[in-house]
């Protein structure tokens, strides 16, 4: 399958990209949760513990502010500390989108939203009752097509099948560009349908997806998201068949292919444009895994081979960027859930000393009691606002240090857009030595030819065909080596502008996470400082 | 280290002053402990430091080498003589075996033993107690010899003993005359005492437990403080510079705050968390006194009970001119005189705990009071030293211009 998995259909791919995408597998979890909505796996996720834990019908604890609600959420007074409410526009609450959502109007998309997923039947008669529901998402769409009257809102109906199906049509036609991952499949598709939780996960991951898509200055532009966002009723675009049904067709044509069956022997030009790797071609695959093992064991060099230092250079970095981001994302992690935790214990120790005043206010005999039960009240209060004061600024944390996550899921498209590159050069290196092998038998056919005095019929034709052959195979090599050529220039630009955009985002995340944690110190420690003031007597009275 | 002004609101001392300007004062350090022993016999000594100018004691200053269970062994004499009196609570005698020679965990007890014998010191009655100037100055083998001398059956007087024997005896014919409850007193008064002291120790333990919990946390975020610096620094070392130096910049803070939050950490066990196990020990101490309450109680009843069977019984062998009479009479008159001693003993004991209570709730309001105070101190410069430290990371990100293109 085409796309962003290295998945091997066909023997062992070479090696190289073996080992690029073990680095994949080894951080599954990582990416896994870099690419579904919350950045964090659900039960580590600070919010939805939030509501549980200090909520206890308290009446010190007024209901804490609705924060991660989306995109409409509002811009509160209270993230502005005094010392930096000029410095406010750093402040992304709307992280993951808000600094490239300006530029999707370039694109012509000012907003996507994903809502409504519904359960739907398919049409089909089945046995079983139930077995073939699927869910639909309404994504709607402010667009500034032309085509259809200058900007309006388009509203229609998808099914991840039909994203799934605009992922593959979009590797296929942008190779060699950093094209947003989409999200997971899942295996227990229709058990886990049932669940409210993923629904409502894989509802905002599309979100994200779609939106990512858009900002792609190249891909933003495209007929297939175009027809993916406004066209009514079906998706419009062919559909990936199975990988089973293609190799049957592939193994009918085998056959004539190896047996020189004319017109099926040598490779169409235009059929270069992609991989053999996934293709019908069964002949061509085998032709470029021979390729490709000959360049790991043989002993001659490929007669063409990656020679851009530059982007050996590159390379190396965005594999080393990779492995920084992988633990940085991970530590980030846990960084967000100790800042939770200490929190939450902030928060129930405030909740105990509020008992514990009611406890000795009601049994008060001495005034010493009463005195004291107004002193742990104080320190009560403070730790319970201390306790808010945490959680709302890990909220922030979050969406900040989400700018990580975002990256290293990014890392796949850098990923499969070398891979793009790879393979494209794989398919040169087998046409050139393909029309080597066809030159060197034309070779020997014409000396052949040469001795035996006056030409044989079937001789003549045969070399004729050859001809043919070469001439075709000297067609298809100029395509490859041209898709080869676009496809280096796809990664250089995008190198390019993931350098720019990295270098943007991250400058943003750090500005964000050290504003938010600057204001919310700050108000820690005005409530803390308070109560020393208030309690500093028993500090003199020990001396 | 709490010197005692002999002069105290509590009482007077018991002691005129040498000389009229001179008051008379009673001052403990524990100091300097050291590991000593090997293996499973190795434990830990204290140098004891006293400095008075009482007249009992044995001049100016006198220095001593202690041990825990000879804390241990003065607690106990007191819990016997002074029944009624909160006795101040102890450190916990064991603990996890890594975890027992432990820097901290020493410290800790030496600063909780610290104030243990400052308590005794300061307190009007205890600090006139012969144990306890045997505690302050006996030299170590004298202390050995007396703490021996004092084990087992051998410590009890003979009418001690008697009583226990007869402690045993009543609580037999208890069960066989079918008394199920032991007698309780039912005022009302000291059942909302007994009420209040238990809930408190439940509201109590929970504190603890909670601020013991944040002690942890304050450790986990230091050290996630730690690695998260760590891995920012190597991911900026991905970028070029100026953003790549503000990001080493910002790892570097990161890793400065983690050792800021070890800090604070150590400071809320000490100072925090530690005060709330004490107050949770004295609450332990309350019962144990309330405890020794209640067998006065029963003693005293079941005395004044048996005392007027005697005296029924009396009167009728008297009515009947039996030559019982005499035997009979010498039984009573020793029956009562035992029964007004331990009536006695319970009144005093509901006294004492009157006052006790008194100062205990003034004393906790003082020690929670300076509790808090370093709580809220300590978290409040946490907070700003936080605020300080990532404010200095803004310029340089000020300083990186945005690469693209608006």
């Amino acid at each position: 399958m085409m796309g962003a998995e290295t998945t091997p259909s066909f023997g062992s791919p070479p090696p190289r990209e073996e080992m690029e995408s073990l680095v994949l597998t080894d951080d599954q979890s990582t990416y896994r949760s870099a690419m579904s909505s919350s950045s964090l796996p659900d039960d580590r996720h600070p919010l939805s513990a939030v509501p549980v834990s200090l909520d206890a019908g308290d009446p010190l604890l007024s209901p804490p502010p609705p924060v991660l609600q989306g995109p409409s959420s509002p811009s509160s007074s209270f993230l502005d500390p005094p010392s930096y409410a000029d410095s406010s526009e750093h402040l992304s609450l709307d992280g993951d989108s808000s600094s490239r959502s300006d530029h999707s109007s370039s694109t012509g998309y000012a907003r996507i939203t994903v809502s409504e997923p519904l359960k739907e039947q398919e049409t089909t008669n089945s046995l079983v009752p139930g077995s073939n529901t699927y869910v639909t998402y309404l994504i709607t769409t402010k667009t500034m097509d032309p085509d259809l009257g200058g900007p309006c809102e388009v509203s229609i109906r998808r099914r991840f099948r039909d994203v799934v199906t605009l992922s593959d049509r979009l590797a296929e036609s942008y190779r060699g560009f950093f094209i947003p991952p989409r999200p997971d499949k899942n295996v227990m598709e229709s058990q886990l349908m049932q669940k409210q939780e993923f629904v409502e996960q894989r509802r905002s991951a599309l979100e994200k997806y779609l939106r990512r898509l858009a900002a792609h200055p190249v891909i933003g532009k495209s007929d297939e998201l175009r027809v993916f966002l406004q066209a009514q009723g079906k998706l419009p675009l062919p559909t990936t068949t199975d990988v089973a049904s293609r190799m049957l067709d592939g193994a009918v044509r085998l056959p004539k292919q190896l047996f020189g069956e004319p017109g099926m022997g040598y490779v169409a030009p235009q059929e270069v444009v992609q991989p053999a790797k996934g293709g019908r071609d069964l002949l061509r695959i085998f032709k470029e895994l021979r390729q490709s093992v000959a360049n790991d064991w043989g002993g001659m060099k490929p007669l063409a081979v990656e020679e851009d230092k530059e982007f050996l250079e590159r390379k190396e970095k965005m594999q080393d960027l990779e492995q920084q981001l992988s633990i940085a994302s991970q530590q980030a992690e846990a960084l967000v859930k100790a800042q939770q935790d200490i929190g939450e214990t902030m928060g129930e120790l405030g909740l105990t000393f509020i008992k514990l005043t009611k406890f000795e206010t009601e049994e008060a005999v001495y005034n010493s009691q009463r005195i004291r039960a107004a002193d742990i009240r104080r320190v009560a209060t403070a730790a319970v606002k201390a306790s808010r004061f945490y959680r709302e600024s890990n909220a922030h944390t979050v969406k900040h240090l989400d700018t990580l996550h975002e990256y290293l899921g990014l890392m796949l498209a850098v990923h499969s857009a070398f891979s793009d590159r790879s393979s494209a050069l794989l398919t040169v290196q087998t046409l050139l030595s393909e029309l080597s092998s066809l030159e060197a038998r034309a070779e020997k056919l014409e000396a052949a030819t040469s001795k035996i005095f006056g030409a044989d019929k079937s001789r003549v034709r045969k070399m004729e065909e050859l001809k043919e052959t070469i001439r075709t195979t000297e067609d298809a090599k100029l395509v490859a080596l041209r898709e080869y050529e676009r496809i280096k220039e796809n990664n250089r630009s995008e190198l390019e502008r993931l350098d720019r955009d990295r270098h943007d985002d991250f400058l943003g995340m750090l500005k964000g996470f050290v504003i938010n944690q600057v204001g919310y110190a700050e108000k820690i420690a005005d409530v803390w400082e308070a109560v020393a003031q208030e309690t500093s007597s028993y500090a003199k009275q020990s001396q | 280290m709490l010197s005692c002004a002999g002069g105290s609101n509590s009482g007077s001392s018991a002691q005129s002053p040498r000389s009229p300007s001179a008051k008379p004062f009673l001052s403990v350090s524990v100091t300097e402990p050291v590991k000593l022993g090997n293996g499973v016999q190795a434990y830990v000594s204290y140098r004891v430091i006293t400095q008075t100018n009482l007249p009992e004691y044995q001049g100016q200053e006198k220095i001593v080498i202690r041990r825990f269970s000879d804390f241990s062994w003065l607690r106990d004499r007191l819990c016997e003589k002074y029944k009624g009196i909160f006795i101040p609570p102890l450190p916990e005698k064991s603990a996890v075996e890594k975890f027992r020679f432990s820097a901290e965990f020493i410290e800790l007890r030496r600063q909780a033993l610290d104030i243990f014998i400052n308590r005794i010191a300061s307190h009007p009655e205890l600090q006139k107690s012969e144990e306890l100037r045997t505690f302050l100055q006996e030299d170590e083998e004298a202390m050995e010899r007396t703490r021996s001398h004092e084990t087992g059956i051998f410590k009890k007087k003979p009418s001690e003993l008697m009583q226990i024997f007869k402690d045993v005896q009543s609580k037999v014919s208890d069960v066989v005359l079918g008394k199920e409850k032991p007698v309780e007193e039912t005022t009302p008064e000291y059942e909302k005492l007994k009420h209040y002291v238990f809930e408190l120790e439940d509201h109590l333990s929970e504190a603890q437990k909670h601020a013991f919990r944040l002690v942890k946390r304050h450790r986990e975020l230091g050290q996630s403080l730690s690695d998260f610096g760590k891995a920012i620094k190597l991911l900026g070392a991905c970028e070029g510079d100026p953003l790549g130096k503000a990001f080493s910049e910002l790892g570097s803070k990161s890793e400065l705050l983690s050792i800021k939050l070890q800090k604070e950490a150590h400071n809320l066990l000490t100072n925090f968390e530690e005060p709330l196990k004490d107050y949770v020990r004295a609450v332990q101490s309350i019962k144990a006194t309330m405890g020794e309450r209640a067998n006065a109680f029963r003693q005293q009843c079941e005395l004044a009970e048996a005392t007027k069977l005697k005296e029924i019984n009396l009167d009728k062998l008297i009515l009947i001119r039996s030559d019982k009479v005499p035997e009979a009479e010498l039984e009573y008159r020793e029956l009562k005189a035992e029964s007004e001693e331990a009536t006695k003993k319970f009144e005093t004991i509901v006294r004492l705990m009157g006052e006790e209570m008194a100062r205990f709730q003034e004393q906790k309001t003082a020690d929670m009071g300076l509790a808090f105070h370093e709580f809220a101190k300590g978290q409040a410069k946490l907070a700003k030293d936080v605020a300080d430290a990532w404010r200095t990371v803004l310029p340089k990100l000020d300083s990186c211009a945005t690469l693209r293109a608006k």
